[in-house]
């Protein structure tokens, strides 16, 4: 806002030097304006707003501001030191040394800064005019009808069109007209807006026996147009929980990848997993703040810097976990997971140590911030968006990795036969360390994305050590595909489960899920063909 | 299953000593429980300015500490005698904390803040009137039995079912893990009725007798210390009995032991079920003397804490169970209030040098220099 109205000032500096701004209005009405009683001015507002010419803007601001001064007769707009005459345009030189403020109550000021906004709703600026339409909703007054009209009749942005069809059916549901008031209910059954609901079940409260709105014909118009809003709303509800259920599944997707190479493959239980997630949201943060100290023209892009060195991070420890502890405990399952457990616990004090225990301040780049709005309720978050197509890259890239290349066919040779690809010359010690580094460097990848959707703390690995390992069991160890199905499955299951049953039931409803699935098919979802006994 | 390329669970290859304890373990024994006697005694009859004296916190400390080893012991029961690594034991140790929890909750009567009938927390989310699953929770008997029945009712259905599918191994470890994390969640709630995050505190008395008096922390004591060794008796028994070869048999060779004819389900359900029990005992054990009963006991990490207790003093030996359950949280008591920002290290360290370098413990340690 700050920055809108030193906007609007310079434009109105600008304006002084074009075309003489008072020229636009009658000298009585600033003088009413600056000098009058409330109701005046008041009165000197309303038939500003109702021309709905934008060029009052700068001079409203300017007085909302503490701008506009008295010096005798003469009514000034100040602009630091210097001083503009309101009635001849001319600049004063020297200003006047007495002067007084134009004294503003909080009616009158509520009264200017609705002005100011409906004003606003002419800007060029696509967020000047969204915010002002935004403070509009609150305290529209069927004086700016006509404004609102106008502004509706040539914006073209989705979003704000829809709050002023809002605010002009608010404004015209507290008419004392009846064709205006079934007008207005007739037009808010096209909208999209959440806010209509409430707007329309108002009309169709009771207050005490009698009705709100006392016609019986603009009642039935107000019932029909709730239901056609309703189902509008379902939709744009139904889509808005698919979307967020994508946007968790492709997270747990993200979090479950690694764990698919290093558990799935490998047969390592790698409890230490989430800790990995959080290296690599901490090698993000560290980027983040190396960027702004030495390259914030660039800061925008550290974000593409921060993903390979949050991939190199991780499976640095990644290497250092499998040649100090992990290769010693092949085959030994249970010691495994005790073991990795123990690095996890060190992992996350010694985050703790270095950064504190407090969790730390990632940004989004201001090209991920934002969404794209495409119903009244439904808007999709650019960085939700980012992170959707990242996962399936980072999928596309590990497939690849398995099935074109050397170091994929050898790991999958070492998980199918270690003896026999050890016979035929693989190196197998030197492959599940690359495998381990691949898997851990993956989850690296999670912990950048990670970043830039919640917190980066010391505990973040936790929160999703659980959940990753109920995405691989779920999905059948060994395969990809699996893992991605069970990802967005439970995912999106789990978002309508929480619009139904609250967040912490549907989790345990999820894991209820899980638990009794695994006894239905204890191999998970897609298993390995084939006919063994495991001893 | 096969698909994971997963090995067989691993197991020591020791012989375990089947008749547990030659005379030096059953010396060791009376004179371990003779002293914890003595320690109660000397809590409940010297006066307080006496040099004899044992202070308030050095009783607490060792009956919690005892409550721990019950657990432990509960652990290696499956663990290490038929290789069934549960990572949700913190679970059944809540829940009997919680059963008789409810009943001190429920002895509290008019003394809350709120003066009400009702526990606080109830009165706090406008609750009128006791929700049916605190039905009964007011008398004695049926919390005790409701101590024994909610863990030993969850872990029946929740073997059976896992069991029953042939679910084991790590798998098994990880759902249990899963198991006590939503029931973490779900008592996190408020409105499940269990005090939410809070949990239940602020006890006063147990049958009416005041619960911060020396005569009611000297019997819980002395309780808590004649369960452990009851459960270590009965954990050896089992043991060293028939059923207790047959557990090791599923242990080394589940398979195998099939094709022989046995049906390996009821075996495991029954000691799993015995195992839960024992720990919903200790739980019961520890929320009075502690004072406390909050979900955080439900964490993955709780549970696994209990493991590595385990781990520490030797699977298979049931009396490893004690050792690593009392030098663990001795340790923790001291280092967590000496150098708090260091425990985390020394349990990580812990953790990954036990089984890397003592994968037998301390006792199987021991064992095999003796042997030497």
């Amino acid at each position: 806002m700050k920055r809108n109205s030193l906007v609007s000032i310079i434009t109105f500096i600008a304006l002084c030097f074009i075309a003489l701004p008072a020229s636009a209005f009658k000298p009585a009405l600033i003088t009413k304006l600056a000098t009058g009683e409330n109701e005046d001015k008041i009165a000197a507002i309303g038939e500003l707003v109702a021309d709905g010419d934008a060029s009052a803007l700068p001079m409203l601001t300017a007085l909302l501001d503490g701008n506009v001064q008295l010096a005798g007769k003469q009514i000034l707009l100040m602009n630091g030191e210097e001083a503009t005459d309101l009635l001849t345009g001319r600049k004063i030189a020297p200003v006047p040394a007495e002067r007084e403020d134009v004294v503003l109550n909080n009616r009158v000021r509520r009264e200017l800064e609705s002005a100011v906004s409906a004003l606003r709703l002419l800007a060029p600026e696509r967020d000047v005019r969204l915010t002002a339409a935004k403070v509009l909703q609150a305290n529209a007054e069927e004086s700016m009808l006509p404004l609102i009209r106008k502004a509706l009749a040539i914006e073209k942005d989705t979003e704000i069109r829809g709050l002023l069809t809002i605010i002009e059916a608010t404004v015209q549901l507290g008419s004392k007209d009846r064709v205006a008031r079934l007008a207005a209910v007739k037009a808010l059954a096209g909208s999209t807006n959440p806010a209509t609901k409430s707007l329309l079940l108002g009309v169709l409260e009771k207050k005490g026996d009698a009705f709100t709105e006392p016609d019986a014909e603009i009642r039935a118009e107000a019932q029909n147009a709730l239901k056609s809003v309703e189902s509008t709303l379902a939709i744009g509800e139904r889509l808005g929980h698919i979307f967020s259920g994508i946007s968790l599944g492709s997270i747990l997707l993200l979090a479950a990848l690694g764990l698919a190479i290093t558990y799935g493959l490998m047969g390592v239980i790698n409890m230490a997993h989430g800790e990995l997630i959080m290296i690599g949201a901490y090698a993000t943060y560290a980027v983040q703040n190396q960027f702004r100290a030495h390259l914030s023209g660039a800061f925008d892009w550290y974000l593409i810097a921060a993903i390979p060195v949050s991939f190199m991070a991780a499976a640095l420890v990644g290497v250092l976990m499998e040649r100090l502890v992990i290769r010693f405990l092949y085959g030994r399952p249970l010691e495994t997971l005790l073991a990795t457990w123990g690095i996890s616990l060190l992992l996350i004090q010694s985050m703790r140590t270095l950064f504190g225990a407090q969790n730390v301040q990632v940004e989004n780049p201001a090209w991920m911030s934002g969404g794209i709005a495409l119903m009244g309720n439904l808007v999709l978050p650019w960085n939700r968006i980012v992170i959707i197509g990242f996962a399936f890259a980072v999928l596309a890239a590990v497939w690849l990795t398995l099935t074109r290349t050397r170091l994929g066919l050898f790991v999958r040779g070492v998980t199918q036969n270690r003896a026999m690809a050890d016979c035929v010359g693989v190196p197998t010690s030197r492959v599940d360390t690359m495998a381990f580094a691949l898997g851990s460097g993956i989850a690296g990848l999670a912990g950048c994305a990670l970043s830039q959707i919640g917190n980066v703390g010391p505990d973040l690995g936790q929160t999703y050590i659980v959940d990753s390992f109920m995405v691989v069991v779920l999905g059948g160890v060994g395969q990809l595909a699996g893992t991605v199905v069970a990802g967005m499955g439970l995912g999106i299951a789990n978002k309508f489960l929480e619009a139904w049953s609250g967040a912490v039931l549907a989790k345990i409803a999820v894991l209820a899920f899980i638990i009794i699935f695994i006894q239905k098919r204890p191999q998970g979802l897609f298993a390995l063909k084939g006919r063994s006994v495991e001893n | 299953m096969s698909s994971m390329a997963m090995p067989a669970v691993s197991a020591p290859r020791e012989p375990v000593a089947y008749r547990l304890y030659g005379k030096l373990g059953w010396t060791g024994l009376a004179v371990t429980w003779g002293g914890l006697v003595l320690l109660a005694l000397l809590y409940y009859l010297t006066a307080e300015s006496s040099a004899l004296h044992v202070p308030d916190y050095v009783i607490v400390l060792i009956g919690k500490i005892m409550c721990y080893a019950m657990v432990a012991l509960a652990l290696d029961l499956i663990w290490g005698y038929a290789g069934i690594l549960s990572l949700g034991h913190g679970l059944f140790f809540a829940l009997g904390g919680y059963a008789f929890g409810m009943y001190l909750m429920r002895q509290i009567g008019h003394d809350g803040v709120y003066k009400s009938e009702l526990p606080d927390f109830m009165v706090f989310l406008d609750w009128k009137e006791y929700p049916w699953f605190w039905a009964g929770t007011d008398q004695l008997w049926i919390s005790l039995l409701l101590v024994v029945l909610v863990p030993g009712v969850l872990a029946a259905i929740f073997g059976f079912f896992a069991f029953r599918s042939r679910i084991k191994g790590v798998y098994f470890s990880i759902i249990t893990q899963a198991l006590t994390y939503a029931a973490m969640l779900l008592f996190f709630r408020n409105n499940t009725g269990f005090g939410g995050n809070n949990g239940f505190t602020d006890f006063k008395r147990i049958a009416e007798v005041g619960i911060t008096l020396p005569g009611m922390k000297f019997t819980l004591f002395l309780l808590t210390a004649a369960a452990l060794l009851g459960a270590l008796l009965l954990c050896r028994w089992i043991v060293t009995s028939k059923l207790g070869r047959v557990l090791i048999a599923i242990r080394d060779a589940e398979s195998r032991l099939r094709f022989c004819g046995y049906d390996t389900v009821g075996f495991k359900l029954f000691v799993w079920t015995v195992s839960a029990v024992i720990a919903g005992i200790a739980g019961a054990l520890y929320v009075p003397q502690v004072g406390i009963i909050n979900p955080g006991e439900m964490s993955p990490a709780n549970s696994i804490e209990i493991a590595i207790a385990v781990a520490v003093g030797g699977r298979g030996t049931l009396i490893g169970a004690l050792v690593g359950a009392g030098l663990l949280h001795g340790l923790k008591s001291w280092v967590t209030v000496a150098f708090p920002e260091f425990w985390l290290f020394l349990l990580g360290m812990l953790f990954v040098l036990v089984t890397l370098f003592l994968p037998q413990g301390i006792v199987g340690l021991w064992l095999r220099l003796r042997k030497k």
